[in-house]
């Protein structure tokens, strides 16, 4: 059984028709790649998935749980976690904060616990604590911990919205061109750095990227995206001799 | 410069050392309710002085619990004139009407907590329009909730409509201030280094991505909202059973914005800041005082002042050391002690 069964997604805006009717699954721990121009509408499919926007028609299932309609914060519960094409970290927040802030789910006080410190709060806040510093210390950043976010260099601060995506305890990972900005020195070790992390936290992840070596090197099939539609799906080296995509890749006279 | 820098140095480590202290806290509360209490009974501070002092608290309790809306959640309200009117009209009402007169005295908590829970309520609704608009639009709401309170409390005849209401008794003693102040800076302070606190400053960052990683938005921003207006009604019921005569022109906007200075004054998302900023507007519009007219033209010059110079006033996102959670701290030194000793073992 899939872990993610999305059909016949449609999403217009205001009559364009950002994604159309777009059919995928994906079993667990496989590691699937989406590519496409800009614009082609890759990540609409991702705010879809995760709830920012909601569907105009089709169905988005997670094992035998419907998304469509639910609100970000109860995906994300469910199992599902993203990081953003340019980094949406907490800025004015400690590292640390930022992980934590995604541990919010799983925290077991009530909000009068919280007002009056009694009861089971000492205790959670002790045990999320540890959890997020053990977190961060496997993507070597507890030194950091005090530290705000804004003042992390770019490649810590990306893995550090990568740790923040982990935090919530996903069975899904989505990750929105986590190479933008990087040299190819960088990009490979992004390569390793991604399967390490499928294989440490036993996660499926969806990729979105413009990086052919990575997507090439890392992912096992790959859908392409052009205007919203799905214009071609398959093993990679399918997908790269593959003249629709060329085409919309390079353009027509190219590609003949 | 050096040697009174090493002075400045030293009496801020033993200042540090003495906040740090285990019972640092009780201590405090104990002294100050005593002294409070002291000052109340045997009047060594004259009357004067002890109704400054009981406004600079009831100012610490309005800007501290404003602060957690625009300074922590970076909204924008402009309506806790509105919440102190509905808190200020429960809880007279109640001491006034309903309260038998011998029973005052003891029913008086009863009166404020009632305007609290009354405020809170209303701060549940005005809440709601947060969840879809933000910024200067949810401004524009709380703006005309502020006025709403006030016109119907303007024309309701059985509460006085716009003569006010008066027959309060002074109930409002300096160390019952003292206790409602203690309480709020506490809770709100317990709230903002908790997870739900922890919320609320993610959504002030970036409200989508708070949402995608898991926070529920809304119930956060209730329970800020409902927090924040609980304790504005406790200020307006000790306000006025501590003037004794209320009436809606004193809820205005004027009154919001009179809290708003004192929020920037001592910086957003600080309570240090707040309690700092409070103290000084009230204490230096007392000082000001025989200047007359010309208070209101030195006041608002200061101000600019400040915001040339410290433009995101005295403490602004920055925390006194007394109110930050020494948990925290322990917690992590824990965690490292216990990260050296497994590297060592391994190696």
């Amino acid at each position: 059984m899939p872990l993610l069964e999305i059909q016949k997604l449609t999403h217009r805006f205001a009559g364009l028709c950002a994604v159309s009717d777009f059919n995928f699954a994906i079993e667990p721990h496989e590691l699937v790649g989406i590519i496409g121009p800009n614009g082609a509408g890759k990540t609409t499919v991702f705010n879809l998935i995760t709830g920012v926007y909601r569907a105009s028609e089709g169905s988005i299932r997670l094992g035998r749980q419907e998304l469509v309609g639910l609100s970000p914060h109860a995906i994300t519960k469910r199992g599902i976690a993203r990081t953003f094409q340019n980094i949406r970290l907490f800025k004015e927040l400690s590292v640390l904060d930022n992980v934590r802030i995604a541990h919010y789910g799983q925290i077991a006080y009530t909000p009068a616990e919280a007002l009056l410190h009694i009861g089971r709060f000492r205790a959670e806040e002790k045990r999320i604590t540890d959890q997020a510093l053990d977190l961060l210390s496997i993507f070597k950043l507890d030194e950091m911990a005090s530290e705000k976010a804004k003042n992390l260099p770019y490649g810590l601060q990306r893995r550090l919205e990568i740790a923040r995506a982990l935090a919530t305890e996903p069975r899904l990972l989505l990750l929105d061109e986590p190479a933008a900005g990087m040299n190819p020195n960088e990009i490979i070790q992004l390569m390793e750095f991604i399967a390490w992390i499928r294989k440490t936290f036993s996660v499926t992840i969806i990729l979105i990227e413009h990086q052919m070596r990575l997507v090439m090197g890392i992912c096992e099939r790959l859908m392409v995206l052009d205007f919203g539609a799905t214009i071609a799906q398959g093993l990679c080296s399918e997908i790269q001799n593959n003249p629709k995509v060329l085409e919309a890749y390079l353009g027509v006279e190219v590609a003949q | 410069m050096p040697k009174s820098s090493a002075a400045y140095y030293k009496m801020l480590t033993f200042w540090h050392k003495l906040t740090d202290y285990k019972y640092f806290w009780p201590v405090f509360m104990i002294a100050g309710l005593a002294f409070c209490m002291a000052a109340s009974t045997f009047e060594f501070l004259d009357l004067y002085l002890q109704l400054i002092l009981i406004y600079v608290g009831i100012n610490i309790i309005l800007t501290v619990s404003l602060n957690l809306i625009n300074g922590y959640m970076g909204e924008f309200s402009v309506g806790h004139a509105g919440f102190m009117a509905i808190g200020a009209y429960v809880a007279s009402l109640l001491t006034v009407h309903v309260f038998p007169p011998v029973a005052q005295n003891l029913l008086f908590p009863l009166a404020i907590l009632a305007g609290g829970v009354g405020a809170a309520l209303v701060g549940f609704l005005v809440a709601i329009p947060s969840f879809k608009t933000r910024g200067d639009y949810l401004a524009i709401v709380t703006l005309a909730f502020c006025m709403i309170v006030k016109s119907v409390l303007e024309n309701i005849d059985a509460v006085g409509g716009p003569r006010g209401l008066l027959g309060m008794e002074k109930l409002t003693t300096l160390p019952w201030v003292f206790f409602w102040t203690a309480l709020s800076v506490w809770v709100i302070r317990n709230l903002v280094y908790s997870n739900f606190g922890r919320g609320v400053l993610s959504i002030r960052e970036d409200e989508i991505a708070s949402d995608l990683m898991s926070v529920n938005t809304r119930q956060v921003k209730i329970i800020a909202f409902v927090v924040s207006s609980f304790f504005a009604g406790i200020a307006g019921g000790l306000f006025a059973h501590a003037l004794q005569f209320i009436n809606p022109r004193m809820f205005d906007i004027l009154k919001s914005t009179d809290i708003l200075i004192m929020v920037y004054l001592g910086g957003i998302a600080s309570i240090g800041g707040s309690i700092i900023g409070a103290i000084i507007y009230t204490i230096l519009l007392e000082i000001l005082r025989p200047l007359g007219v010309w208070r209101m033209v030195l006041m608002p010059l200061m101000l600019v002042l400040l915001m040339i110079y410290r433009p995101r006033g005295i403490m602004g996102m920055k925390e006194i050391r007394m109110f930050l959670p020494l948990r925290d701290l322990v917690t992590e030194k824990l965690w490292r002690r216990k990260k050296k000793e497994t590297t060592d073992a391994s190696a």
